[in-house]
């Protein structure tokens, strides 16, 4: 029998579900319910011990189908739904004695999966025209510091509405940023990675800077975005909850995400920029300007990398801290990988970095018995495994990183 | 003497004076980055309403102006010097390693470990080993990134980010409250104390200036040694250069890329290590670093080349240490620094925004140091 990926996935799934069902049948007590709330819709007590190991029979039993050869298209919808499942086990477990509210979980984590969400559309824009981005973070730090920065100035003469401007100096900052990345990488044909870790550089000095020389001074804890109820919209039982009850970047952010499928994928415009990123020297043939494509795209992709970093200082927590973006920068680019360049893709890449991190604020608060630092590794090391094409293959548009020298 | 032999004679002379000042204007390129990114910064300070010359004098001054200023500039530039070269060595095989953050991590975390826990062996034989454990550790954190790019093509720079996140985050679990290694006798948390035996030796005693610093002159000799008086630096070279090239003269790439990130880690890990054997003698679980980015910046500064990473080093050391005084000086924020730095690395890396600046011609050979290549598929 060849190994191929898919009998690796699902020897995994089969041990992982074997592992799941044998300590959860040996170390937790049969008495623990765990009440798992759906949002208005009431409460569920369910028995923790019975739920996990059922949970744990079904992860190895869709492993076991991985292994035939024959039931590959189904394959991977039950692998995703099976994952799903997992991760309500997580739950399950981490919440059992307590509650935990599934609809709460979900609204928190595309609370947090929208700074990484908008940071891989950058990086899509950036990369699908054969520009890498590794300077995501540094942007989204620097847009976070100035968009703050424009927000506490302006609001002693704007009040409230000063949030919005800020909003934009933000998204402008991005922008700027990402228009340095450009002009080194496209202009001086700098190497782009290192274009990028240039920009995360200046950008810690340059916040750190501001927020020291100008920003101490006055104390000051800002207004945030308000909360948006959709119209109507809002009121459907769980989905409003998740999706309509949100602060304005959250509702940007989903916007964004099709808007940038539409144009990459349905437009003249999308058709080019991807002519650029995968064969520069074809695209120039027919016509096309590879280097105002690339300057175009990289500067949309900075000012979405800008929104992101309004998220931080202007949406969550009204100040700006040092290094307030935490990294969410490279996730962000693993997101991108995850989702293989597709918007969609690092969409779903997005939630779910942004479901571990909901989860782990909420073991956090459950004092759950495993070290907060190991659930925030899950990530980083979830992404080295993608990379590393375990999951699947990645295959990045082919012209990335090269600079195009004009014939 | 005929027109013909004078024409003759003229050309090498010409060809010698164009060889030479592509040389010196090669050169003079870092110097003139550093320089407008002073210039850039003094706008800065001026912008923001402080003295440029109290402020670049403060700076000078709390660097060299004392011999406590110097000893702690030589400090600063000992892991500097080390972790530089780390990364200048990934340079010359193509590979860039972000993870000199990680590798000097496990670096300190091995040998702190050794140092505190092993207990009982003379000086002579602790010393060593706690630093040939941080090492390893670093070796350990290079060598993994390494493999991956070699065997399944995953590009260096991400996974050595990942990694450092790791890496911070493993440190933060071991040594914080409730820990493995975590001192409970302690009121902040850090690993207990490392032993006498495991110190590193103090060189002009009033000053922390340590041994650590004769560990990373060696180091500056042995990469130099190992990059181009060895068959392995050869190779290193050969593969950084053109992997496929290399290839098709019968080297094998794969394992050129797992050495040189493997080097590369152990000379980050003797960065960490000689931070906390000669001077925090234990691991804080806020363990302050940055060493990361710094050393890009210096392997970039000293284009690669294991003779020149000192001096960048020591120009590092000298902007972050005497920014200190220059915020005293000038009360201009530190942070300043770290926009000068910024600068200088783009300036470094983009030569040519350095070569238009100041009319600088650019040169015709083909870039010795190729750094990176995409996602590296």
């Amino acid at each position: 029998m060849r190994l191929t990926r898919p009998k690796v996935l699902g020897i995994t799934f089969l041990v992982l579900g074997i592992l799941l069902s044998l300590y959860s049948a040996a170390r937790i007590d049969p008495a623990q319910r765990t009440t798992l709330g759906v949002g208005t819709l009431g409460t569920r007590d369910v028995p923790a011990q019975a739920s996990l190991v059922l949970i744990g029979l079904i992860t190895s039993l869709s492993g076991i189908l991985a292994l035939f050869d024959r039931l590959r298209r189904a394959l991977a919808p039950t692998l995703v739904t099976v994952a799903l499942l997992d991760m309500l086990a997580l739950m399950i477990w981490a919440a059992r004695g307590s509650s935990v509210d599934l609809v709460g979980m979900l609204a928190a984590s595309l609370r947090m999966a929208t700074p990484i969400a908008l940071g891989s559309l950058a990086g899509i824009w950036c990369e699908r025209s054969g520009v890498i981005n590794i300077g995501i973070e540094g942007m989204m730090l620097a847009a976070a510091a100035f968009g703050f920065a424009v927000n506490l100035y302006l609001s002693q003469w704007l009040g409230p509405r000063a949030i919005w401007i800020g909003l934009l100096a933000a998204v402008l900052t991005g922008g700027l940023m990402a228009f340095f990345h450009a002009v080194l990488s496209i202009r001086f044909k700098t190497d782009q990675i290192i274009s990028g870790t240039a920009i995360n550089i200046l950008a810690v000095g340059a916040s750190g800077f501001l927020r020291r020389a100008y920003l101490v001074k006055a104390y000051f804890v800002g207004e945030i975005l308000p909360i948006v109820n959709v119209p109507l919209l809002a009121d459907i039982p769980i989905l409003g909850a998740i999706f309509f009850q949100n602060r304005p970047i959250v509702y940007m952010m989903l916007i964004l995400v099709v808007l940038t499928n539409f144009i990459l994928f349905f437009t003249a415009w999308g058709l080019r920029t991807r002519a650029v990123g995968e064969h520069p020297l074809a695209a120039d043939t027919v016509g096309i300007d590879v280097f105002k494509t690339r300057y175009v795209n990289v500067v949309i992709g900075g000012l979405m990398a800008g929104l992101a970093g309004g998220w931080f200082s202007l949406e969550t927590v009204g100040s700006f801290e040092d290094l307030m973006t935490g990294g969410k920068g490279f996730i962000a680019l693993a997101a991108m990988i995850f989702g293989n360049w597709t918007p969609y893709g690092a969409f779903m890449g997005a939630l779910l970095f942004g479901f571990a991190e909901a989860l782990e604020i909420k073991l956090q608060i459950l004092d759950a018995p495993i070290p907060h630092q190991f659930l925030t590794m899950v990530p980083y090391f979830a992404t080295m495994v993608v990379l590393a094409g375990l999951i699947g293959r990645t295959v990045p548009p082919a012209a990335d990183g090269r600079p195009y020298e004009k014939q | 003497m005929t027109a013909e032999a004078g024409k003759h004679r003229g050309i090498p002379w010409r060809k010698w004076v164009a060889a030479w000042s592509q040389r010196v204007s090669d050169l003079a390129i870092p110097f003139l980055a550093v320089f407008t990114a002073l210039a850039i910064g003094a706008v800065v300070i001026w912008a923001s309403g402080a003295s440029v010359p109290k402020a670049y004098q403060g700076l000078f001054e709390g660097a060299l102006g004392s011999p406590r200023g110097i000893a702690e500039t030589l400090v600063i530039a000992t892991p500097y010097t080390l972790a530089g070269l780390a990364v200048a060595l990934g340079f010359r095989c193509g590979l860039f390693n972000i993870g000199a953050e990680g590798q000097f991590y496990l670096g300190a975390l091995f040998a702190v470990w050794v140092g505190y826990s092993v207990k009982g062996l003379p000086i002579f034989v602790h010393l060593p080993l706690a630093i040939l454990v941080g090492a390893l550790g670093g070796a350990l954190w290079g060598a993994i990134p390494g493999f991956l790019k070699a065997r399944l093509g995953t590009h260096e720079v991400i996974n050595t980010i990942m990694m450092n996140y790791i890496a911070v985050l493993m440190v933060d679990w071991l040594v914080n409250r409730k820990g493995p290694m975590w001192d409970s006798t302690s009121t902040v948390p850090r690993t207990p104390y490392i032993l006498p035996t495991a110190t590193l030796p103090q060189l002009v005693p009033p000053y922390r200036l340590h041994a650590g610093l004769l560990i990373a002159i060696a180091a500056v000799f042995v990469v130099y040694w190992l990059l181009w008086k060895t068959t392995l630096g050869f190779e290193i070279r050969a593969v950084g250069a053109n992997p496929s090239a290399a290839k098709y003269a019968g080297m094998s790439v794969t394992r050129n890329f797992v050495l040189a990130m493997t080097f590369s880690g152990v000379l980050a890990g003797l960065a960490g290590a000689g931070e906390v054997l000669g001077l925090n003698r234990t691991l804080p679980a806020a363990f302050v670093s940055g060493y990361g980015f710094d050393s890009i910046a210096i392997a970039l500064l000293a284009k690669s080349h294991p003779l020149f990473v000192p001096f960048a080093a020591i120009l590092w050391a000298i902007l972050r240490n005497g920014a200190g005084l220059m915020q005293i000086r000038a009360g201009i924020s530190v942070d300043l620094i770290s926009i000068v730095q910024a600068l200088v690395i783009a300036f470094v890396a983009a030569d040519e925004i350095i070569r238009w600046l100041y009319r600088i011609g650019k040169k015709e050979e083909i870039k010795e140091v190729v750094f990176t290549r995409g996602w590296g598929r």
